[in-house]
């Protein structure tokens, strides 16, 4: 068996606390997708041990078809620009196809550009703000990604798609916060994620309008028994791992150092 | 009621036996879950992390920083408001029909909210003050739907702004860190919802507002551009420039302009 680059054992919280299987993500977000193989699964189920990089990924990582994320503050920031990248290459792409440009209504369409630029001032934000404090090699690269799978043409695959890119945006980021020693990045952390809460609101009440669906319980999680009034907050290599399960995007991120308290 | 003497009210030890308190709090907790009574009490006041000594570097000496229970209680006070608020607007009648769904919802992670906050306290937990929703302004929100939408949205941009100012507070305590972090972000949520019912953005432009003066402080601030000593401004022209870097950032209040607005509603 292949010595594992990291072991990613994706959970997700489901209603009663409890950990469920990747598939039960992906069923409840109604997408199909293979997965890129941007993590090597561990045959064993200890999970989160720091573990070295094979040969093949360090390989890797010289040809830049890989990056690591880093550890402690620096690591997380990279894992927020990752998903911002993401995020901002997915509406640039929505921008460009049909049902955008042809089919939208006018308040779709504001909205979308609005996600659109919103994504790009933070990915760019952190690209400047982590270049501050880290040599270009320490920084994530600009990512490869392949939306191929996607139909930008059908207007519930493209905010269903967007609607969990915002989700995943919030939890990560709400899964961050404790993370984060230095103070200053906790709060622009914070300022973020209210932006994204406010994004993931607005797609999910597009595809159902004037219903619970802008906060609904298939998102919201409990805590401590008072109801499912909470959004997640996950754990960096869960969010990882589910953006891996997406298969969009191609270079691969290692987080093996990444702060887990 | 003047605002800073309920919170200083808050330390006497005299209010602490008043009778709707503590015990109806857990009752009510404990028919969620016997699991609740167990965990909930001291194990959130202790700090949990080992960021102390970098967040205390981090501070300016000068800046007042709230200690855990006086941030879960400044929250507390909060989604009181909400939920009551919230509560009372059903009760009325005065929300249609087709928007009922959406503010039941909404209250019902404010009384949630309230209830973790509350148990989260123990000891220095605290029943739910008297509101007067009329603002000191003559306001009618329970029977004029538009102002009652208004004061719903001036209600949940105050409190994400509010929740986002405490984080700073939490950042030794790992665990109501990331529960404030989780309430925080569906007050976000509520805020776009009840924006865009008002046919506004989800998202807040500069800091303007088409609620009434009164409450402009709901958005003071919100203009700002500078996130980690960089100012984005003028640099994404072609990414909706100056309106969009305002709204990419939602901006903290302090826990001072907080009570500053939150005392318009105490009876």
């Amino acid at each position: 068996m292949k010595k594992p680059i990291i072991n990613v054992e994706f959970a997700d919280q489901g209603a009663d606390g409890k950990l469920t299987s990747r598939r039960r993500f992906l069923k409840t977000t109604g997408l199909l997708v293979a997965g890129s193989g941007l993590f090597m699964y561990s045959c064993s189920k200890d999970s989160l041990e720091e573990e070295l990089l094979t040969a093949d990924a360090a390989a890797d990582v010289r040809a830049g078809k890989a990056f690591n994320l880093g550890k402690g503050d620096l690591a997380i920031l990279n894992y927020a620009y990752v998903l911002e990248q993401l995020e901002a290459e997915y509406y640039r792409q929505v921008l460009q196809g049909d049902y955008y440009i042809n089919q939208a209504s006018t308040e779709e369409r504001q909205i979308l550009q609005d996600l659109y630029y919103h994504e790009v001032i933070h990915r760019d934000f952190l690209k400047i703000a982590i270049s501050s404090v880290a040599p270009p090699g320490k920084v994530a690269p600009d990512l490869i990604f392949d939306f191929s799978s996607v139909d930008f043409d059908d207007k519930t695959t493209v905010l269903t798609i967007a609607q969990v890119l915002e989700d995943t945006g919030v939890a990560a980021y709400n899964g961050a916060g404790n993370l984060l020693e230095n103070i200053d990045y906790l709060l622009v952390a914070g300022k973020i994620v209210s932006v994204e809460a406010r994004h993931a609101a607005a797609i999910r009440d597009l595809l159902d309008p004037g219903s619970t669906n802008f906060a609904s319980d298939d998102v919201l999680v409990d805590l401590l028994g008072t109801g499912q009034a909470y959004d997640r907050a996950t754990d960096p290599r869960d969010v990882l791992a589910a953006v891996a399960a997406t298969g969009f995007l191609e270079t691969k991120i290692i987080a093996n150092n990444v702060p887990t308290e | 009621m003047n605002i800073i003497k309920f919170l200083d009210s808050l330390s006497d030890p005299e209010l602490m036996k008043t009778p709707v308190s503590r015990r109806n709090g857990l009752k009510s907790l404990q028919q969620k879950g016997k699991e609740l009574a167990l965990v909930s009490i001291p194990f959130a006041l202790a700090a949990t992390s080992k960021k102390t000594a970098a967040a205390t570097m981090a501070m300016p000496a000068a800046m007042f920083q709230a200690s855990p229970t006086e941030v879960l209680q400044f929250a507390l006070t909060l989604e009181y408001l909400e939920r009551d608020f919230y509560q009372m607007g059903l009760d009325s009648g005065v929300i249609p029909t087709a928007d009922r769904d959406v503010f039941g919802l909404i209250r019902d992670h404010e009384r949630s909210h309230v209830d973790l906050l509350f148990a989260a306290l123990g000891d220095a937990a605290f029943a739910a003050p008297e509101f007067d929703f009329s603002g000191g302004l003559g306001l009618d929100p329970f029977n004029n739907y538009a102002q009652f939408l208004a004061l719903a949205q001036g209600f949940e941009d105050t409190g994400v702004r509010a929740y986002k100012g405490q984080a700073g507070a939490l950042i030794d305590n790992n665990t109501l860190l990331e529960y404030a972090l989780q309430i925080h972000s569906v007050e976000g949520r509520h805020a776009s919802q009840v924006r865009r019912m008002r046919g506004e953005k989800g998202w807040i432009t500069r800091n303007n507002t088409t609620l009434p003066d009164a409450f402009s402080a709901i958005y003071a601030g919100e203009q700002n551009t500078v996130q980690l000593g960089i100012d984005l401004a003028g640099r994404f022209p072609d990414f909706g420039g100056v309106d969009a870097v305002t709204e990419a950032f939602d901006e903290p209040l302090t826990m001072e302009e907080v009570n500053a607005i939150a005392s318009l509603f105490l009876a």
